[in-house]
């Protein structure tokens, strides 16, 4: 995992002339150019209007509620109360704690997917033609099922009145209660989180890996390298966009992570996650002020995510659609 | 061209308007949200809509599982002032906060006299808030304690006498077998601790009813609530709750409590008894163990004391906001009468607030033991009854979770100051 982390930065420099247009390097534009330029935002206009309103209303309000001392229930007394519900919050340490259990999860599981997703998507990149559709709906069928009702089946399997696992793993032992401590709640719901969203990564990296061009790896062969060399050296390199995407997508999932921890634990065994802090405080505790500061943190938590990635590691993401012409 | 397309644009938005208008002839429907049950509450939904003569028709609504789910669903809608909600289904504890922001039409005094002659003293307690009726009492839940007969007896514990906590974990241990009780971290969890303190002698809020949740004293940190904490403490360290302890709800108890290989004592709600006589009837449990089932009133926390167990059960409330008040509690009358309640009781195991509805002739037979729950319902005491009892509630199950990490020592006094600074704004939960 470090290893590819760490390869990309120096890589960057190699993409650039490629994934962008003349757009950057020339200041003329051609009446052409510019035409097009004007249909292509036209053509967005009606998706960016309606992801201002979906996306952009809601968080505005969130903003605007995060200032105001408002329980749902008795919306009288709702009062200006500044910056205060971000100082109670920043303070408590139930939100470092969850914080740290968000950050935990969101880590291991993107570490696990992206190692296992690339396996995946080399199994689907080099399975024979008449398979490979076939293949890649079977790997796809976890991420087509609904995050509440895998995280039910995950519960279901691990309980201990319901569950086989117990006496299928031979060193567990039969009274193992998986739910009842913070190490073992927290390994299940990574597991169900990594056989969720697994084909996601692997999906995104498949797409990578068909941009590599064949003639690389071939001109590798003839010269001698062996197929672990051409791995590292040549197809990976060469995917580095796709790769960050997929970590990008998949990092900012990961740390809004719900569902699973509300089926399985309900936040027990300390494992509260910041979108459950934030699902406690406004739709359980109906205290809109305070849940809404949660919210606007982890707003700004995920903005700086997708910020770090873009500008710290050069994501482009416009690159990653390259091979799909 | 086009204008045929914004014709036909039209005609398709508008369709189903005009097919609301239709809806609307005929006589008023009246929206009652009910909590899961076998059944039993949409049937009585049909039998009231047929005995109006066309006044009004009843329709259910299905609410979510637990009552947290229910209550957030409910309330929110309320908050918008939905005017869809007619009659709910309320758990006692949440009334008091739709009572205080409003959400519930008052009842008049002539329903309020008519609904609450013959009703349990629990549950016309749970119906009250500020001195006032504010629901009306539907069904009335009771934990009792559940034993093996085979396994007290061979503990040679008398059962015909009140037994205390002590006893049956100290016996359970000695046997080999298990004490099933809510360890879980959710609304059953505060319903086992508030029982314990209540049985001690104490309660968990000095003054639930204030208006301001700054005013409110949190009181577990005293004898009461010490003791309640050593109970916990020693069921847990004597290990008898079972592996699945700090996850084990109600359902949870009701399976173990089948398991003849370890089963012993149980505190349980009394769908338990319908539950195991139709697992039963479907041939998946033997005939034996139903047969060795046993049981009594709630255990005590100090002999002599006379125990508080649980009460819960469900109340009705007409919506605010309902369009249609006078006919809902017209509705509402009809839903609790003590014949539907006994009805109710024998096809879905929720026990009636009507204290008549327990002389019912088929409620005796199909409940050998309705008058110990009768008599339980009347010793029964509510959960704190205070609009912020969400937070109390969720504070006490964060303090007193898992049973094994409470001790008398820091559990009571920790619950007390994260509910006091909960209530104050002063902390997250």
């Amino acid at each position: 995992m470090s290893s590819v982390a760490g390869a990309p930065p120096a890589l960057a420099q190699d993409d650039r002339p490629r994934g962008r247009s003349a757009r950057s390097g020339a200041p003329r534009r051609s009446d052409r150019a510019r035409q097009e330029a004007r249909l292509g935002m036209l053509l967005c206009a009606p998706a960016v209007l309606v992801l201002v309103a979906v996306v952009g209303y809601p968080i505005l309000q969130a903003v605007w509620d995060s200032l105001f001392d408002y329980r749902l229930t008795n919306p009288d007394a709702r009062a200006f109360a500044g910056l205060q519900n971000y100082l109670l919050v920043l303070t408590d340490s139930i939100w470092w704690q969850a914080l740290g259990v968000t950050v935990l999860i969101t880590v291991i599981t993107v570490a696990i997917e992206l190692v296992l997703g690339f396996g995946l998507a080399l199994v689907m990149n080099h399975a024979l033609t008449t398979l490979r559709p076939a293949l890649r709906t079977a790997i796809l069928i976890p991420y087509a099922i609904i995050t509440v009702v895998s995280a039910f089946a995950f519960l279901y399997m691990f309980d201990l009145t319901s569950g086989f696992v117990n006496s299928w793993l031979p060193f567990v032992a039969d009274s193992k209660d998986w739910f009842a401590t913070f190490g073992s709640a927290v390994s299940v719901i990574i597991l169900s989180e990594v056989w969720k969203t697994t084909p996601f990564i692997s999906l995104l990296l498949l797409s990578g890996l068909a941009q590599v061009p064949g003639e690389l790896s071939e001109a590798a062969k003839v010269d001698g390298a062996t197929a672990w060399q051409r791995l590292w050296r040549v197809t990976i390199p060469n995917m580095k966009a796709a790769i960050m995407v997929a970590l990008l997508f998949r990092t900012l999932d990961a740390f809004r992570i719900f569902d699973n921890i509300f089926i399985m634990t309900n936040g027990a065994a300390g494992t509260e996650s910041v979108a459950f802090l934030a699902y406690r405080q406004t739709i359980q505790r109906l205290e809109i002020g305070v849940g809404s500061a949660v919210s606007v943190l982890l707003t700004i938590l995920v903005a700086l995510i997708a910020l770090l990635f873009v500008k710290g590691f050069k994501v482009n993401l416009a690159a990653s659609t390259r091979g799909g012409r | 061209m086009r204008r045929r397309a914004a014709l036909l644009a039209t005609a398709a938005l508008v369709a189903p308007l005009a097919a609301c208008a239709t809806a609307e002839a005929g006589p008023p429907t009246l929206m009652w949200y009910i909590n899961p049950d076998s059944g039993g509450q949409s049937r009585i939904a049909e039998q009231c809509t047929e005995e109006s003569g066309g006044a009004y028709a009843i329709e259910t609504a299905l609410l979510p599982r637990d009552a947290p789910g229910q209550r957030e669903q409910l309330i929110r809608r309320l908050a918008a002032n939905d005017a869809s909600i007619d009659i709910m289904s309320l758990d006692p504890p949440y009334i008091p906060e739709f009572a205080n922001a409003g959400f519930l039409a008052p009842i008049p005094d002539d329903v309020a006299e008519a609904v609450t002659q013959d009703v349990a003293e629990g549950a016309v307690a749970g119906a009250t808030f500020r001195d006032e009726l504010v629901t009306v009492p539907f069904w009335a839940n009771t934990q009792l304690l559940w034993y093996r007969t085979s396994v007290a007896e061979a503990a040679g514990l008398d059962m015909s006498q009140p037994v205390t906590w002590d006893q049956i974990v100290q016996a359970a241990a000695d046997q080999g077998k298990t004490v099933a009780v809510q360890g879980v971290r959710a609304e059953s969890l505060t319903v086992w601790v508030n029982a314990l303190v209540e049985s001690a002698g104490g309660h968990v809020l000095g003054d639930p009813e204030a208006e301001e949740g700054a005013d409110i004293a949190p009181s577990l940190d005293t004898d009461a609530g010490r003791r309640a904490a050593e109970v916990v403490a020693t069921l847990a360290d004597a290990g008898v709750g079972g592996p699945q302890l700090a996850n084990a709800n109600e359902d949870i108890n009701a399976s173990m409590f089948e398991n003849d290989e370890t089963a012993g004592f149980m505190v349980n709600w009394p769908f338990v008894w319908p539950r195991a006589n139709g697992a039963v009837e479907s041939g998946s449990l033997d005939p034996s163990v139903v047969e060795d089932y046993g049981w009594a009133l709630y255990p005590q926390v100090d002999e002599g004391q006379e125990s508080r167990p649980p009460y819960g059960g469900i109340n009705l409330g007409v919506g605010a906001f309902s369009q249609h008040v006078d006919l809902a509690f017209e509705a509402v009358q009809c839903i609790v009468d003590p014949a539907k309640q006994a009805e109710y009781f024998v096809s879905d195991g929720n026990p009636p607030s009507s204290l008549v509805a327990f002389d019912d002739p088929e409620v005796q037979e199909a409940f050998p033991m309705a008058d110990v729950i009768r008599e339980s319902l009347q010793n029964a005491a509510p959960r704190p009854q205070t609009q912020f009892y969400n937070e109390v509630s969720t504070s006490l199950q964060r303090t007193w979770h898992s049973p094994g990490s409470v001790s008398p020592d820091t559990s009571p006094r920790e619950a007390d100051e994260l509910i006091t600074a909960v209530l104050s704004g002063e902390a997250l939960l």
